[in-house]
């Protein structure tokens, strides 16, 4: 079997998640349960990349993250840790403090993000002045065209208004305002999906390149398989509001253990095999006020099994490195052992 | 060789910009279609595929006549409809469906689905009763892969997923029992789990009931679940066609290669060169000179400046507009 070691497996990681759950109340209905249980790592770096479908709870992960979940949303246990704060135990204000600075978030959708009625540059100094101090206003300005350049846009262009840029150049504008108090993590929510293709290209490389040398760790949160394989070393994949697997990019793509991430890889075209037929997964995800009693993916699952639809998997390890909550892992485990 | 379903030759369509003077004809126009010609056999689904802006949207709109073509031929079944009156179009609109992109818009969100796909009979004036009509749009649900349909018809677009949606649509085209689908980026809002449901649904329809397929898309990865030949077109024009395999596999213009290039593989181990073009589709108002794409191009020369190369045959039945190609 396949072990891979990170290069910082035992360092201290810079984000830690543990067993973080979230449920969404409606007065009228059962809770619910957007997250359950989810546990991961994100160190100095790194890129993880976060994949599932609509209503896997990828979404809800980022905003609980940034302690910015709406009304009815509830983190109902778990731990957060960056360094050594725990963001959970945080007061709004402390975490106002905290948030852009050090874990900022690039929204999906650059193009209605931006205020339509006041310059890109204006825009980008605002952020900066949110949070740190910006009595000097030449600072501030050569802050603003710096950050600019470091996206590939010509600062001679601060002074023109979100219309007068592209779609490429306003997901640009978004990195820029995101990067604006220097953060060591970046959450990325579909940052590509609105684009073409050759666009979407010079975004990924451009994330690719500022992670190199920003040092910065990144959390992208998408669907496409294909933006994660290019971009990111880790894999998170979810379903239904828990972890379905979590391994390194290669495991996940060469040897997956959960039945929903070889579905998943099967139904995503690959370009270097033109003529190979799609597979979709039938039905669709649970809902989350009414989970089956057993597994998540067991309604969905080509691999199921009685027990499946009795109780829920626990997390499974293949390796120290390769997580996945699956029986079939276990069973696979005990007939080694007894093999040996 | 029989006559195709659909033949387009030196399709033109152009928009007027800038200021128009009274009684002065306007002297900019949008090239957003230009010279453009390609064959489409019942049964076939022919891909078009490029960025925005290169103009597939508008030879779309063009071909179901919601666009005027500035100059050119659309022969459908025989008919030249670039020139025809707007009976004949009705009539022909019938044969030719479109599906649009996003399933969350497209639908009327104060109608059921049973009315939304019983509307196109209506307009067309198809079934004569309601109960010809709910027999009809049934099959037309079923077709498009909603069973039981007696489950749907009451139903709300609010209802159903994106991927019901879109198949909805699909049925709603599907309910006039159309010649020719024109797909509009029919699965770039949805997720990857259902947009393979909703390619697959796409090449059966082409291969079980001979409906002639034109999918446009920007996406290169999700052509081949569908088509059986690509045309890449760059500002207005087509650069490249060719069937799956011979596009997919030996690129030959310098855009294709480059659009491929950056199509991201699913596995770590299949990262590519990736050929970026830098900056974005030139205005195309201001066409540049020779050829078009030479401005982007990476292995562009001197006289790629002022040569406009022509679509010219490789081999096979690969086609494709660069003076270069004897060099590679």
């Amino acid at each position: 079997m396949m072990t891979e070691v990170t290069p910082h497996a035992h360092k201290q990681p810079l984000l830690e998640v543990k067993r973080l759950s979230v449920d969404y109340v409606d007065p009228s209905q059962p809770p619910a349960q957007a997250l359950r249980d989810l546990t991961f790592t994100l160190h100095r770096g790194e890129a993880l990349g976060v994949v599932g479908e609509s209503g896997c709870g990828k979404s809800t992960l980022m905003l609980a993250l940034m302690r910015l979940l709406p009304a009815a949303g509830r983190i109902v246990g778990g731990s957060v840790r960056l360094d050594d704060i725990e963001l959970l135990a945080l007061s709004e204000r402390e975490m106002a403090a905290l948030r852009w600075k050090r874990l900022a978030m690039i929204f999906q959708g650059a193009m209605n993000a931006l205020n339509p009625v006041r310059t890109v540059g204006d825009q980008i100094a605002e952020a900066i002045r949110l949070h740190e101090d910006a009595s000097d206003a030449r600072a501030l300005d050569r802050r603003v065209g710096e950050l600019l350049d470091l996206v590939g846009i010509a600062a001679s262009r601060r002074n023109q208004y979100p219309f007068q840029y592209s779609g490429g150049m306003r997901q640009r504008a978004m990195i820029a305002m995101a990067l604006a108090c220097s953060p060591d993590i970046v959450i990325a929510d579909e940052p590509t999906t609105a684009l073409d293709v050759m666009i979407q290209a010079q975004i990924l490389q451009l994330l690719a390149d500022l992670r190199r040398q920003l040092n910065l760790s990144i959390l992208l949160v998408t669907h496409d398989l294909g933006i994660v394989a290019e971009l990111c070393d880790r894999v998170l994949v979810m379903y239904g509001g828990a972890l379905a697997e979590y391994a390194g990019v290669d495991a996940i793509y060469n040897a997956p253990a959960h039945p929903y991430t070889q579905e998943l890889l099967k139904a995503f075209p690959d370009p270097t095999r033109p003529l190979q037929r799609l597979a979709s997964i039938p039905g669709s995800p649970p809902r989350l006020n009414d989970l089956p009693p057993g597994c998540r993916f067991a309604p969905r699952c080509p691999q199921v099994f009685d027990r499946c639809h009795l109780t829920p998997p626990r997390v499974y390890a293949i390796t120290s490195d390769h997580l996945a909550s699956c029986f079939l892992v276990e069973t696979q485990q005990t007939r080694g052992a007894r093999h040996e | 060789m029989n006559e195709p379903l659909l033949r387009v030759r030196g399709l033109r369509k152009l928009f007027p910009v800038g200021r128009r003077a009274l009684g002065r004809a306007p002297d900019q126009f949008v090239h957003a279609v230009d010279d453009v010609g390609l064959d489409l056999a019942a049964g076939e689904a022919l891909a078009l595929v490029g960025e925005s802006g290169c103009g597939k949207s508008t030879l779309a709109l063009t071909l179901l006549g919601l666009e005027t073509a500035t100059a050119g031929s659309i022969h459908f079944e025989g008919n030249d409809l670039a020139a025809a009156p707007a009976s004949v179009w009705k009539a022909a609109r019938r044969h030719i469906q479109m599906i649009f992109q996003d399933p969350y818009e497209s639908l009327n969100p104060l109608m059921t689905v049973g009315e939304i796909v019983a509307e196109p009979l209506h307009v067309h004036k198809l079934a004569p009763n309601a109960a010809e009509r709910r027999r009809r749009s049934v099959a037309a649900l079923e077709d498009a892969g909603l069973k039981p349909a007696e489950h749907f018809l009451a139903r709300f677009p609010h209802e159903l997923s994106g991927g019901q949606r879109q198949r909805v649509a699909i049925a709603a085209a599907l309910v006039l029992e159309p010649r020719l689908l024109v797909a509009d980026e029919p699965v770039s809002m949805l997720d990857v789990s259902i947009r393979a449901e909703i390619l697959n649904l796409l090449a059966d329809l082409k291969m079980r009931r001979s409906i002639a397929v034109l999918f446009i898309t920007h996406d290169l990865g999700t052509v081949s679940a569908v088509a059986d030949r690509i045309a890449v077109m760059y500002l207005g024009r087509i650069v490249e066609m060719g069937t799956v395999q011979e596009v997919m596999t030996a690129p030959r213009h310098p855009y294709t290669q480059a659009l491929l290039s950056v199509v991201p593989a699913p596995n770590p181990r299949l990262r590519r060169q990736h050929i970026i073009l830098q900056g974005e589709t030139p205005d195309p108002v201001k066409l540049p000179t020779g050829c078009r794409f030479h401005p982007r191009c990476p292995v562009a020369v001197e006289r790629c400046r002022t040569i406009d190369p022509p679509l010219q045959t490789i081999g096979g039945t690969q086609a494709a507009a660069c003076i270069r190609l004897d060099e590679a």
